[in-house]
Parts: structure tokens; sequence; C-alpha cells
């Protein structure tokens, strides 16, 4: 397995020096570019190295018989890869693996121990293929495999070297979702396996044992005959033993990832939601021993006992199992919808990516009023968040003492385990002692170099060319320590100082090499995921506790708290530290790009010692996040753990590659923060039926076509904004529904699954619900049925509109206002829906922006003084909206509603138990609108 | 039916039934721009109890009873145990020490009654088993005792401790009660007045009731009975005669007997008389507001000064169907509401033409001092009447699709109204449901100090 060796070589403490005394190590000076920038290049012709049109997904295993296959690609079109060599890359990706896998017979052990293996997440590059992917290691068991375990790896496979690199912590997130998915599915399938065999072992010692009777009787105790079937029998029972420990320990994980509390289930904020009421009772099934004990009992019958032959086949001669049958159905299925949402979720160009994570960003920051125009997908979000916030104090507050407690299923994997924390922490000033020296020496010509194209170079890694062709470029862990930054909340806030940050740009320049695979980041591997709650509890905290952290940490945070000033002076120096990659070698790229913050720079500058970045995360505390700007003084304050360097190079901020820095110590807080800004952008979510951005737009181009086609859209569209319920009447569904999809953009509030829109109603409807509806499609039938249904229309006309299609009239209160007449112009110009879609979006934001001034305007609503009576306050309003807002009496009454909906968010929250709808409408006259 | 056949003989009925019902969806003096709807009855709910300020009790045919907050519209307390529907409901409140309690008692088809805590739920007392159910419940605070009323009449202290009983009346049973001063009480029996007289002794449980009286100037069954001021309670029968009663001697001080007609040929008139349905006259409810009575006349309206003797205005077609319920305000505002399912808000307006209603294209009244009078007497009284006023409609509120059995008002939160739908609507002042929300809203932002 090649995890094993490399884990050996991080627990011991004089690996580290190794790593840095590179000896394929090219001097600074040879290394090339890997793309020259020229400032007016076309940024998309880089795209022409790779020889595949589209990003894809790429399901490899490192095969025991025939090495690294790919398996699989997402989307399965051979288009898609093209030419691309997909072979080869699995076999470069493959040998990249850094998952400490040791499987086996343990020293002092008799019988084999199967370790929960975590992840390892890499980032690589084919610079002579024009690919980079992330990728993700991840073991499965295989009774029959050898050690039992089966690498394989997903890769996510693109051109944009940038997109993997900034998309790093996304990616990782929802690769790590659907690896949890496959593997859950894979110990199911691998307990299923365990117990069949057990069944055979179980029926082959009863034949044996009646055939060493047999001997017995016929050949007396002692004949050859006797004694070898004696052996044989032992070594069946042997076996039983073995394999009733390997089913205790595949069954008792679940139980023990549940109670890390770090622990998430891959199902959550995926798109399998809706599948989950069928995943649930499965997993726990499978989660419960003794449940999976009825489990057995319940596939017994199904599984008929075979004999075991004493030896087993050799491995080349059997097939082993295809991936589909490594894991349950169930789970796999899940796993490929996950990939398949991925795949989706990263399509298309970075910067468009970007952009929507920006600006959901910002839209997150905006609770106050984004539920009424916006996707009410954050407001998941922030249950998430509140949840991971609670799991985050949670891990915070546990004394590292006690997560020992948590019963480990291998105590030698564990123990080493716990060896590790000292010394990943404690050697760094000595790998760095060494690493900054090494930086210092290059750093002048960096700096010449790279002051040349700053503006362009965004690369936040140095890299360093290698004889043996691999290039880390970065490692997971050197993304971790840059967690301050990289909250999405955050990125929102790196604009604004993104001048300031300008000149503190770290330079950094990659080598080129012929060979060409680098390896651009890596997960630390080696910390199992089993310890990770008495890690992060060490280092996450803001305020260290110091026992449980090493000097280093301690000194570092001490040290970027009081220096906060130093940065500038410091950073050209400082700049130098990174560029230096200075591994090839697999399994030690944990210490490259230790981001060294600007202070320690400065302080190695001074003594010529180098602290290595401790995996400091503000993760820990979103608020701080939330609040983290790159503004100096914030910034030091904000992430008083460590800094590393290229959080300070405005490329890296400006093209949003301190989002990656962010990273994943453990995963889910990763998964919280990275899955944050991927999800809300752009899950479709296939299944749960909510309204997106994505149906939005969609529904722009009806839209468009209907504000085209009606001269009355505008009154219909008021109805809409000022709550009165808008009624929908046709006789034909198709028609009917598209109109309601089309005029579903204009209704605020609408929810997350579109609860405020009844796309199609052929029943007479009741007041109730009006409460809920405010747009509702209704079948007009000529039948009796019908004269019920025109009752209620005519019963409650007084708080609906109707617009019927099937005469195209419309009868509604009449607008006067100027609002709406920018959203729904009969005469735009706007071609697309899409388009169109945006155009009332930012119409939308401006008019939600307008009702939190008014809503929030304290005097709008209150007497300032106690001898002002409502009538004094209630002409202050109306002066506000008149004249300050110069908004009509029409517009005046959007605004109120909007108010209204914004204080009830406020005041009840988005919760819909507990508080009752409250239906508010007034008393106008409708007319009758034609065209 | 009847209004249709109006529409089609008359044309002035069909203009009045048009300004009636369409008051148009203009209706600046409506406030009610907002309301909430409370689920959890299962059958009609035919009756609310103000509790205190902001609490109200509902119960109707489904034997549930819901305590809820007005406020907010949160349901406080589901009170179950009755396994029939609910004939009647009241408040009952005493005070103990300085404290003000209250309870609720509900008399149910079950044939029992209960004594609830509406705090808690509880279940505090309950009798069953009664030789009858009682149909109506009166609670003598003066005394701290309380009466149902069925087939006998029980009086009950605090404690569900049956202090004296009546003999059992005819099958008809006892409808409505008054209290009367001189610790009488007034119980309508079909289509007399029966009343009573409590004698107190020394213990409670020495309390007595006897007969002293019974008034039977109604020609047929009377249908409501209160209390209009110290001197005075008015009774209505489903003939639309409305006697208004001495409190004191009980003599009948007025008697008015109203038929909804439209002025025709004297010999039409009596066919139309016949053919008249009586519901249409029948008087379904009395509310007053110690100076004027408001009767619920089929599904008109019909406002008669006591002290004045004579009528201040009248809607004959005030609802599409029968008034239910109706209630007086303050300011000379009005409320009904009816088995149309709709609530309506009058004003009383003086006209702006006096002659106007003295023609009255559509009205008929009678007015007898006694019964034995000759009708045509009566007839001429009608255009005397001086400074005859209008109750013009203000606003309705629409909600419910089933009759509207009953409204409660709460001065400050607005009104609740329950119906045959199974639903309570609460019917709010937008504006000032808005200013309360945006005075929570700067509370709460104090609170957590910003955004």
């Amino acid at each position: 397995m090649i995890g094993s060796p490399d884990v050996v070589a991080f627990t011991k403490e004089d690996g580290f020096a190794e790593v840095y005394k590179d000896p394929w190590m090219i001097p600074e000076e040879f290394s090339v570019p890997l793309f020259p920038h020229s400032g007016n290049g076309n940024p998309w012709t880089k795209t022409s190295y790779a020889k595949f049109t589209k990003d894809f997904i790429l399901i490899s295993e490192f095969s025991e018989q025939v090495g690294p296959q790919p398996l699989l690609t997402i989307p399965d079109e051979s288009k898609v890869c093209g030419t691309f060599d997909l072979n080869y890359f699995s076999l470069r990706i493959m040998s990249v693996d850094y998952q400490a896998s040791c499987v086996g017979h343990p020293p002092g052990c008799g019988y084999p121990k199967l370790n929960f293996v975590e992840d390892s997440k890499v980032v690589l590059g084919d610079s002579k293929e024009g690919a980079f992917a992330y990728v993700h290691h991840l073991t499965l068991y295989d009774l029959e495999a050898r050690g039992f375990v089966r690498p394989f790896c997903m890769a996510y496979i693109s051109a944009d070297e940038r997109k993997i690199m900034q998309q790093f912590i996304e990616l990782s997130s929802e690769f790590s979702k659907a690896s949890e998915c496959l593997k859950t599915g894979n110990r199911k399938a691998f307990a299923n396996e365990l117990e069949n065999k057990l069944k055979d072992l179980e029926y082959t010692r009863s034949v044996l044992h009646k055939e060493t009777e047999l001997q017995k009787m016929s050949n007396g105790c002692f004949s050859t005959q006797a004694i070898e079937k004696a052996n044989e029998l032992a070594n069946v029972e042997k076996s039983i033993y073995e394999h009733k420990d390997l089913l205790k320990q595949i069954t008792s994980y679940p139980n023990r990832k549940i109670n890390d509390p770090e622990f998430l289930p891959y199902e959550s904020g995926s798109p399998v939601d809706s599948a989950d009421l069928g995943q649930e009772p499965t997993f726990r099934e499978f989660n419960s021993e003794d449940q999976s004990e009825d489990h057995s009992i319940k596939q017994r019958p199904s599984y008929t006992p075979q004999l075991v032959k004493a030896k087993s086949a050799k491995c080349f001669d059997k097939r082993l199992k295809t991936l589909e049958e490594l894991c349950d159905l169930y789970f796999f299925h899940q796993t490929m919808d996950q990939l398949r949402l991925i795949e989706k979720t990263f399509r298309g160009d970075l910067c468009y990516i970007y952009t929507s994570q920006i600006d959901q960003a910002l839209l997150k920051k905006q609770k106050i009023t984004n539920f009424l125009f916006e996707d009410s997908e954050w407001e998941e979000e922030e249950a998430e968040q509140q949840f991971c916030d609670g799991k985050q104090t949670m891990t915070n507050n546990l004394p590292p003492a006690s997560i020992l407690s948590v019963e480990p299923l291998s105590l030698d994997s564990y123990t080493s385990c716990v060896e590790t924390v000292p010394i990943k922490l404690e050697p760094e000033t000595n790998e760095d002692r060494i690493y900054g020296r090494e930086l210092t020496e290059f750093s002048p010509c960096d700096l010449l170099q790279d002051n040349t194209d700053e503006g362009i170079d965004a690369e936040m890694k140095g890299s360093l060319s290698s004889g043996e062709s691999i290039e880390v470029l970065g490692t997971e862990k050197s993304f971790k320590t840059q967690g301050p930054t990289v909250n999405s909340n955050s990125v929102a806030n790196l604009q604004p100082s993104y001048p300031e940050v300008v000149r503190k740009k770290i330079f950094t320049r990659r080598t080129y090499s012929e060979d060409s695979i680098e390896i651009l980041s890596t997960c630390e591997s080696i910390i199992p995921e089993d310890l990770r709650p008495s890690y992060p509890s060490a280092i996450y905290e803001e305020e260290l506790p110091v026992e449980s952290c090493t000097d280093a940490v301690h000194s570092q945070t001490s040290m970027l708290n009081q220096a906060p000033g130093m940065l500038d002076e410091c950073v050209d120096e400082s700049g130098s530290n990174l560029q230096v990659e200075s591994t090839c070698c697999i399994g030690k790229e944990d210490h490259i790009y230790k981001g060294s913050s600007p202070e320690l720079a400065q302080e190695c500058c001074a003594n010529g010692v180098m602290k290595q970045e401790p995996q400091s995360d503000d993760q820990g505390d979103p608020t701080l996040q939330a609040d983290f700007s790159l503004d100096q003084a914030t910034f030091s304050e904000a992430s008083p753990a460590g800094l590393p360097l290229y959080e300070l190079n405005p490329n890296c901020l400006s093209d949003d590659v301190s989002r990656m820095n962010c990273d994943d110590l453990s995963d889910s807080t990763s998964f919280m923060s990275a899955s944050t800004s991927s999800d809300r952008t752009y899950s479709p979510f296939l299944y749960g039926n909510p309204i997106t951005v994505k149906h939005k737009k969609k529904f722009g181009q009806s839209a468009l076509r209907f504000i085209r086609q009606y001269p009355f859209a505008q009154q219909a569209v008021f109805c809409l904004l000022s709550g009165r319920t808008l009624v929908v009447l046709g006789a034909d569904e198709g028609t009917v529904r598209k109109l309601v999809n089309a005029l579903s953009i204009f209704v605020p509030k609408i929810g997350k699954h579109g609860e405020a829109v009844k796309q199609w109603l052929s029943s007479p409807f009741q007041l109730t619900e009006l409460l809920n509806w405010k747009l509702i499609g209704l079948h007009r039938v000529a039948s009796p049925a019908g004269s019920s249904m025109v009752h209620s229309l005519s019963r409650y006309s007084r708080y609906i509109s109707v617009l019927d299609i099937d005469h195209k009239t419309l009868r509604c209160p009449p607008y006067k206002g100027s609002l709406i007449g920018k959203m729904v112009d009969h005469h735009t110009q706007i071609k697309r829906g899409s388009t169109y879609f945006m155009h009332v979006q930012s119409m939308q934001t401006q008019l939600c922006s307008k009702a939190f001034l008014y809503t929030f305007c304290h005097h709008l609503h209150l007497p300032i003084s106690a001898d002002e009576d409502q009538d004094a306050v209630a002409s202050r309003r109306t002066n506000f909206l008149h004249h300050q807002l110069r908004y009509g009496e029409d517009d005046c009454r959007i605004m109120q509603f909007l108010s209204e909906l914004i204080k009830h968010h406020y005041l009840h929250g988005s919760s819909k138990g507990g508080t009752l709808p409250v239906f508010s409408f007034n008393y106008t006259t409708s007319f009758l609108h034609k065209p | 039916m009847f209004r249709w056949i109006l529409g089609g003989r008359e044309a002035q009925g069909a203009v009045e039934k048009n300004t009636v019902l369409f008051i148009g969806e203009e209706q600046p003096k409506n406030s009610y721009t907002e309301l909430q709807v409370l689920k959890g009855h299962f059958d009609i709910v035919r009756f609310l109890v103000q509790i205190d300020d902001f609490r109200f009790a509902s119960a109707g045919d489904d034997g549930l009873v819901l305590v809820w907050n007005a406020e907010t519209g949160e349901r406080l307390q589901e009170l179950r145990g009755h396994s029939q529907q609910i004939t009647a409901m009241a408040a009952y409140g005493w005070t103990a020490g300085d404290l003000d309690h209250v309870a609720l008692v509900t008399a149910s088809s079950d044939r029992t009654l209960s004594l609830w805590d509406p705090e808690t739920g509880n279940r505090v007392q309950t009798v069953s088993d009664l030789q009858s159910s009682a149909k109506c419940l009166l609670v003598l605070y003066r005394l701290d005792l309380w009466i149902s009323g069925g087939n006998e009449l029980c009086v009950w202290d605090r404690d569900f401790h049956l202090l004296c009983k009546t003999d059992h009346h005819s099958d008809a049973g006892i409808t409505a009660m008054v209290e009367l001063p001189k610790n009488c009480i007034a119980a309508a029996m079909d289509k007399e007045i029966v009343i009573y007289r409590l004698s107190e002794s020394s213990s409670k449980s020495g309390t007595s009731i006897s007969e002293v009286r019974r008034l039977t100037e109604h020609q047929d069954s009377i249908r409501a009975l209160i209390t209009v001021n110290d001197q005075a309670f008015a009774s209505g029968s489903h003939v639309g005669e409305l006697i208004v009663w001495d409190s004191l001697d009980w003599s009948a001080q007025a008697y008015e007997r109203i038929l909804w007609d439209e002025p025709r040929p004297e010999g039409q008139a009596e066919i139309r008389m016949s053919s008249q349905k009586q519901s249409e006259m029948s008087i379904q409810h009395l509310a007053t507001d110690g100076e004027c009575v408001v009767a619920a006349v089929g599904s008109g309206l019909y406002l008669y000064d006591v002290s004045a003797r004579g009528v201040v205005a009248y809607r004959r077609a005030a609802h599409d169907s029968n008034i239910l319920h109706t209630m007086l305000l303050p300011e000379g505002q009005l409320l009904s509401c009816s088995e149309d399912g709709s609530v309506r808000m009058w004003e009383l307006q003086d006209l702006p033409l006096p002659a106007e209603p003295a023609s009255s294209g559509f009205f008929g009244m009678w007015t007898f001092g006694r019964s034995s009078k000759q009708a045509s007497q009566q007839v001429k009284k009608v255009p005397e009447v001086p400074g005859l006023r209008t109750l013009e409609l203000t606003g309705d509120l629409i909600g419910h699709s089933g009759a509207v059995q009953m409204f409660v008002h709460f001065v400050d939160l607005g009104l609740v109204t329950c119906s045959a739908d199974q639903l309570i609507i609460v019917w709010k002042n937008g504006e000032r449901q808005s200013r309360f929300r945006s005075l929570s809203l700067f509370q709460k932002l104090e609170e957590n100090q910003g955004l």
C-alpha cells in the first residue's frame, strides 16, 4: 500500500528534515512559470492545452491485478475526455495516494485489523496534458482483496488550474460527501459479505467436524488424515474468529463515527435530500449492531452457505468486484447522483462560479430581507451554520483528554495517531528553520521576478520543479493554515480592501517540468479523523489553552496579536517564504506551504528561524469570519492565529484563492464553509423541487413574453408585489402553469419550495388557502363544479385579482405608481429570459433595500417624543414615502407590504410553526382590464 | 327566496337590494384590513365567550372548548370532556382575595355541566346525568351563583352544589334567562316569560326558588330575551313581536310587531302576510346598549329606542339571509352577522331627506300597544315617526364560507367571528397591527443590540 510508508515518515520527527533537503530541487532561477501570463493575453487560451472539452469526474482504481485503471467518468460520454489519456492520468493520480491505509496484520496482532482510513485530498496538475485535478482518494473494503482494501480515487479534472485551486474547499467538501456515501454503502456491503463468508465458514466447519470425526473413527486419532482434518478444522476456526472480529469492527464503525461530533453523514445538503427518508432507516439499521443482526437474519434465507476451500485462489485468478458490487446499490446510486451534482455545480467558467459565490456570500449577510426575493437556501444554511457552530463549540470545549475516551477501533492505529499530534506541531520550528533559511536565500530574485507581473500572476503557490516530475503545489494542510480568509463570508469583505493589499502581494513562481505532474495540494493524510476532535480543539481555538497547544502555536498566536502593523514591513521578506516548494516526494508535502505569517517572517528574518504555521483555523468561529476583512487591523485581529503569507497576496484575494485557505482540518468544518458557498449557488435541487434561481431564470422567458403580450402586466405584477393574491384562470393546464411560473418570479417571499404559489387548482379555494397562496393557477371548469369555483372567485373577489387568460382580461385594482414601470416595461428591449430575470431581480433588490430602510427607520413608525401622537408619526411616514422616496400611493402599498413581511420575518423568523400567517388586505375597487 | 320574489315584483325592492348588497370594494370606514384564521374546531362553532382583555373561548358542536389568545391567535388551551355538542357557555368570574378568577361554565347535550379553568385547561367541576341538558346558563355575580336552564331551572353554587331547582316544565324548556332586580329571574319558556324569585337564607343551601309570575303577552315562542337596563328588559318572538318590559313590576312597556312588508294595496297585503315565511319576521337576536335595542328580524335590522319608545332606524334587507347575532357599538356603530357568511358594519346616520323613509316603499310596521288593537291604527304610525334615521352600511367582512354564528368584539384587538365553516376569524385593524409590529420590532432590535 502506498500510504503506509508515508505515514511512518510523517510520524518520525527526523522525517521532516528530509522533506526540505530535497535533492531534486532545482534552483529557483531555473524554474519557468507554467503559464506565462502576458498582461493582455486571452485568458481562455490556456484551455487549449487540454485534450478534453469540459470538466469531468474520473473514478479510478488502483487494481491489485492491473494497477491503476480508470473506471468511469461523469458525464459518461466519450467525447468529454476526447483524446485525453485516461489510463495515463489514472496512473498519475493513483500514484499520489497519501492515505495511511495500513491494513493487514499489524505486528503483535494475530488477526487482521481494519483501519478506518480517512480520505486524502490532493490537487495535482499535469501541465503537459493541460489537466488539473482535484483528487480524492478513498479506500473501500473488499473481503477478497489484498489486505481487504481496494484503493479508489475520484478526481475532478479541469483544464482550468485556478478553478481547482480556488474551488478546492468546495470540491473537497462535495467529494467528501460523495465519498462518505460510497464508503457507507461499502461498509454495508462489506458487512454483508462478511456475514455470508462467516456462514460459509461455519458450514465448512460443521462439515469438517463431521469428516474429522469420521476419520478418527475409521483411521484412529493419530492418523495423518485425521491430523490433517484437525488442522484444517483449526484453520477454519481461526478464520471464523478473524472474520467475526472483522465484522465486529466494521459494524461498530458507524456508531463510533456518530459519537464523533465532527461526523457528518453524507446526506445533508446533498441532492439526495428527498431520498433521505428511505435512506435513513437503512443507515440506522446498519448502525446499531443488534439491528444489523436482524438484518443478517433477514438476509439469511437468501444465502446458501458454501463449502470454503482451505486455500483460497490466488489473487490473480479471481475476478475482482466492480465498484458497483463493492457498494450497496442504493448508496452507489446516491454517490453517482452526488458526483453528477458536483459535475453540474462546478461546470462553467471559474469567474462565473466565483461571482455567484460572492453574490451568495453577500446575500447571506442580508438576513433581514433576502427571504423576500432570493432563494431561501440561506435559511437552511443558517441552520446548518448554527448546527456547525454548536458542533464547533462542542469540539472546542472538549478537552483533548476527553476525546481520547472515544473508543478506538484499533488501538494500534489510534495510539499512533495520538502520537502524531505533538509530532506534527512541535517539529515545526525545526523544519521551518530550514525552510525559512531556504526561503530567505531565494527572496531577492523572487521579488524582482515577480514584480513584473504582479497583477496577473495569481499563483499562490510557488512550485518547484523536480526531476521526478511531480510537482506538489500545495497541500490540503497548507490550505488549512490559511483558514481565516476563506469563508465565503469573508470573501465579500475582501473586495473593498483589495487596493490596500496589492502591494503586499507575495510573489511566487512555478517551475515547469517536462514530466509535469504537479501535486497542487494534498490533504494531510496522517491525522486520522478519529483524532480530529482533539486536534482541532487544540488548534482551532482562538484562545488556545496553553497546555493543549504547542509552544509554536502559542508564540505565533501572541505574535500575531501584537504585530498587526508590522505586516507591511515584513511582507517583502516573508514573501519569499512562499516560493519554495520543497518537496516532490509523495507523502511529504505536508510541510509544503506551511504558510508563515508576516510576523513570523519578520521573526525569521531576524532570527533566521522560520516557524511553521500551525494549523490554525478560524473556522471555528464563524462570527470571526463573518467580520473578517483584509483590512490590516481587522485582519490581524480576526486571525490571531497565524496567517500564511499568501493570504496577503492580493491576487490570491482577487482571484479568491484565499477561499482555499479555509480548509478542512475536520471534514465537518470544511463541509460547513465549503458547502455553504457551493451549494448555495449551484445545487439545482433536482429532487426536493425547491425553486431556485435557475428555475426562475427559466421562468424569465415566459415572464418576458407575458409583459410584452399584455398591456396590463404592470397591474398584475402590482398585485403580486402588494400581496394581493393573483388568480390565473384558464382552461388549459399547460398555459396556466406556464404563466403561473412566469409570474412567480415577482412573488415576494415565495418560499423555498414555492409555497406561496399554487400552480394548478381545480377545486374552489377557501379563505385559509388565500392566506398562503399569493399566486394561484385555477382551472376553469364548465361543469357545475365550476359554478362553485366562480362562487369562491366572486366571494373573495376583494382579496384577489383574476387574470383570465382565455379572455385575456385582468380584474384588479388600478396601478398608478412608477415603481413597476421599470420592472415591467411593455416595450422592454431585453431579449433573453434570464437577462430579464436578472433585471427584475435587481429591481427587486432595490425594492428590498428601500423596504429595509423604511422598516428600520425608527422615527417613521414610533414617536420621537412622548407627546407626539400617532398622527404625527403617520404623517412623517407618509412624508417619507411620498417625498423622500417619491412613491405614489400604490407604490407605498408595495412598500408597506414588503415592510410587513420584513417585520414579521424579523420578529418570528422563518419558521412556519408557532406563528399564524397574517393576511392583510385593503378595500379598493377593482377594474376589468382588457388588452 | 323571499328576496328573489320581491326583486321580481318590486323595482324598488331590487334597488334596495343592490344598495345593500354591493357596498363596493371601496370601504374607507372599514378598518379591518387584516385577519387571522384560527383553526381547531371540527364542527360548527357556535359560541364565543370573552374571558379577559385578550382571551376568549370558543365552543361548538364538536364538544370542544378552545381557549385562544386573540392577540396572537395562539391556541392556549383545549378543554376536552364533553362528548356532545356544547349548548351553552358562560364565563364565571369571582374574586377571591385580591385575585380575580375566571372560569368557564359549559353545558352540553350529553347532559353534563362542567366548570373549567382556562388557565390550566382542567375540568374543575362537573355534573353529569342531569335530567335534561341545559340550554342556557346565567351567572349571578352578585349572589355568586349560577343557574342552568333546561327543562327545569337549577340553581348552583360555585362548587357545583345544586341549591334548588324548579319542577319539570314543558318539553320546550327554558331557552333564555335574564337577571332582574330583587333576586328575580326572567326565563323564556316557549311563548311565556316566567318570573322566578330566589329567596336567600342565611346559608346558601337554604336558597329556594319560586315562580312569581307568568307573562303571556307573546303570541309565539320567544327567541330572545335581554336586559336593557335596570328598568327594562326586552323579549322578541318568532313572529316579530318585540316587547319591552318593566323590570320591577314586569308590565309590558311597549309592544312592537315588526313585519317586513312592502306597501301594496290593502287587499294584497293580507295575501303577502300569509305567504310570508315565518323566519322572515322572527326575532333571532336582541342586543342593546342600554338605550336602544337592536333586533335581528329575519335578515333585517330594527333599532328601537326604549326610552323614546320608537323606532330609530331599520334595514329590512340588511343581509342576504337570517341575521344571527348583532351588537351595538358606541357612536352609532352596529355590527351584525348572518347566515350568509358575512359580517356587516353599520353606521347610524341622519337621513338626508326626511321624506324618503317616510315614503317607505318597502317597509311596513305595525305598532301594537296591545295585541288586541286594530292593525289599521298602527299602519298610520310609521310616517309619523320623528327623527327616523338610517343604517348605512360602512363595511362588510367576508371570509367565512358558512353562517357566521356569533362574534365577540375586543375593544383593542378587533373582532372575533365564529362560523359554521368550523373556523374562527380574528379581524384586526391592519394599521394598528402594523404599528404594534413596528414597536416590537424596535424592541427586539434593542434587545439584540442592533441587527
